[in-house]
């Protein structure tokens, strides 16, 4: 291929076959409660895609009466989230509640000093996250569960997360889905069209939408993700077969900025053994399971 | 003659002995029962996969007394059964017994232990260092066994056919990967037609046992298959679930198909021998093995001199 010729096509975005994609799942998650020796789900359901997912997801492995899924709005989340938060426990008829957030995160935030300016957003989502994170653990303690997690592969390898909120969870049942496989699974399972097709948004400010506060669309990111970091092709390659070098160059840099997001922290090495770099053991072993 | 083999596509629990003896012993009764002359199990089927530190606490001597009684009941059967093998001298092995009527008549420690990708095996087990084939007693001969990693490297299988293997047993712990796409489907496709390569250019059956289940985020693939010598598929387990599929395997086939096509008994191991002693020799600064003008046509051929002279032409062009 010469250096002038014009890609005739984009990368193309990763495809997943969504029935087997889902068994697979399904059959993780019945293996990590059989595993910890628990029964039960919590997932923190928004009226977005992955979490609506990973309902359906949990419904099929545990049954829908072992999932509780908890509607947690704040006062600027939009009513059509929980609109189709609502779909979701409708149709899967699985246990839900309803613990608003506002009286929780509005005092904490007068009392930490709700800061203007531009950290004041990131600040307020990470807190509204972060209770969000709080509310989930106290349930499946209440419920006697495990807490999913709801991350997917673009957001987690974007750093489009926060730590010890969104992000923390038992287990991670489509933390390696790209969002646009995310949704060949959800429309396979039969998470409601209206749901599936709106565009993604963290709904942590009215109007906000994943795509204008990363400035690119999933179609792109997932592409871009997928060249750089499933096939491992450099920069350079993604941008002869027609990628847009600020966002192939963008994406490269966030990947690698938010390496930390993904991992425990560094453990300063000390002993002759050490949790995490010479104490290596499975999560689950005989023993773990209580 | 007829061999019934059994393939055992089964779960382990990982790092539980106990219930990975149970589940075996279970198992097999259901292949004896059903009139099975050998019974594969797959790789580290009494202990799982991921074990990491949990190595030491699982490990066996080849010796024990809970791995020899595997069968011993059903003395005609043989078990071909994957663990976690301590040896006298202490080392971690991934290794493969093959056992019948409570005595060990075969084992074979992984030589190939993948530390890649999302493989991390030669961090907790040691590598074995014998391909051999098993002495088994008519109609088979000799089984060559392996375990998983070591099929992906030819000369092995291609080592234990020329050891008088008439069939290779591969007992596997293959982690699907991106699963029904094309990707997975591929790396599902390379097993299937390594094996196929495998038995057609070794006329040599096959029986491979890949195991299923789920440990920390892998799913393990199944797939289990027995091929005949001309690499066609006698029986198949599905993927992702537990399964115990019988096959029968013909060794009249197997003798016609050495007659009609005579690879094996055709093999030249002593040009082999010559170039691997050679290549090992350059690799390792050794002195070289005299270089013997072995066929007389060679001098018409362009040596390194001239290879040298050309290189030297073309620079100054």
């Amino acid at each position: 291929m010469s250096a002038r010729s014009v890609p005739a096509e984009l990368p193309p975005l990763p495809l997943i076959e969504p029935a087997t994609t889902a068994d697979l799942i399904v059959a993780f998650i019945s293996s990590q409660m059989e595993q910890t020796g628990f029964s039960r789900i919590v997932v923190g359901l928004s009226g977005g895609v992955d979490s609506a997912t990973v309902a359906f997801l949990a419904a099929r492995a545990v049954s829908a009466g072992n999932l509780l899924a908890v509607r947690m709005p704040y006062r600027t989340s939009s009513p059509a989230s929980e609109t189709d938060a609502l779909r979701v426990v409708q149709a899967l008829g699985c246990r839900t509640e309803r613990v608003e957030i506002t009286p929780m995160v509005d005092p904490l935030l007068g009392l930490m000093g709700d800061a203007q300016g531009d950290a004041a957003q990131v600040r307020r989502g990470n807190v509204m996250a972060r209770q969000r994170m709080i509310v989930l653990y106290d349930k499946s303690v209440e419920f006697d569960a495990l807490v999913a997690g709801t991350s997917n592969k673009t957001e987690s390898l974007l750093g489009y997360t926060t730590q010890y909120g969104d992000a923390a969870s038992a287990f991670a049942p489509i933390g390696d889905l790209y969002k646009s496989q995310l949704r060949a699974v959800a429309e396979h399972l039969g998470v409601p069209a209206e749901i599936v097709t709106k565009p993604p948004s963290a709904d942590l400010w009215p109007g906000q939408t994943d795509e204008d506060e990363l400035g690119r669309t999933y179609d792109h990111l997932d592409r871009t993700l997928f060249a750089l970091v499933d096939r491992r092709w450099t920069v350079e390659r993604c941008v002869a077969a027609g990628l847009d070098r600020d966002l192939v160059e963008w994406v490269a840099t966030r990947v690698a900025r938010m390496e930390y997001k993904r991992q425990m922290p560094a453990v300063a090495k000390i002993s002759l053994r050490t949790p995490g770099i010479d104490h290596l053991y499975p999560r689950r072993r005989p023993g773990s399971r209580r | 003659m007829e061999v019934r083999i059994a393939l055992a596509q089964l779960a382990p629990h990982l790092g539980d002995l106990d219930a990975n003896l149970a589940l075996v012993n279970n198992r097999l009764a259901e292949a004896v029962a059903a009139g099975a002359d050998l019974a594969v199990f797959p790789e580290l089927a009494l202990t799982g996969y991921l074990l990491q530190d949990l190595v030491p606490d699982v490990a066996m001597r080849a010796d024990d007394p809970r791995l020899l009684a595997i069968g011993a009941d059903a003395p005609g059967v043989f078990v071909a059964v994957g663990f976690v093998e301590e040896t006298r001298a202490r080392r971690f092995c991934n290794s493969v017994a093959l056992l019948r009527g409570g005595r060990i008549i075969g084992l074979h420690r992984k030589v190939y232990l993948p530390t890649y990708g999302l493989f991390d095996e030669g961090r907790f087990t040691r590598a074995g260092h014998q391909i051999r084939a098993t002495e088994v007693g008519d109609p088979l001969h000799k089984v060559g066994l392996s375990v998983c990693e070591d099929f992906w490297h030819p000369f092995l299988p291609m080592l234990q056919v020329q050891d008088g293997a008439l069939l290779l047993i591969n007992v596997a712990a293959g982690p699907a990967r991106a699963p029904g796409s094309a990707a997975g489907l591929a790396a599902i496709g390379s097993w299937h037609k390594m094996q196929e390569t495998y038995a057609l250019l070794g006329t040599v059956a096959i029986a491979f046992c890949n195991r299923v289940g789920n440990e920390e985020g892998l799913t393990f693939w199944g797939g289990s298959r027995l091929l005949g010598p001309d690499g066609s598929v006698l029986a198949e387990a599905p993927l992702y679930e537990e399964a115990l599929v019988m096959g029968v395997l013909e060794t009249d086939d197997l003798r016609m198909q050495r007659y009609s096509l005579p690879l094996v008994g055709d093999e030249r191991l002593e040009l082999v021998r010559r170039e691997v002693d050679r290549i090992v020799a350059e690799r390792a600064g050794l002195p070289l093995p005299p270089d013997l003008d072995l066929d007389a046509e060679s001098a018409a051929l362009p040596g390194p001199e001239l290879d040298r002279e050309l290189d030297r032409e073309v620079e100054r062009a």
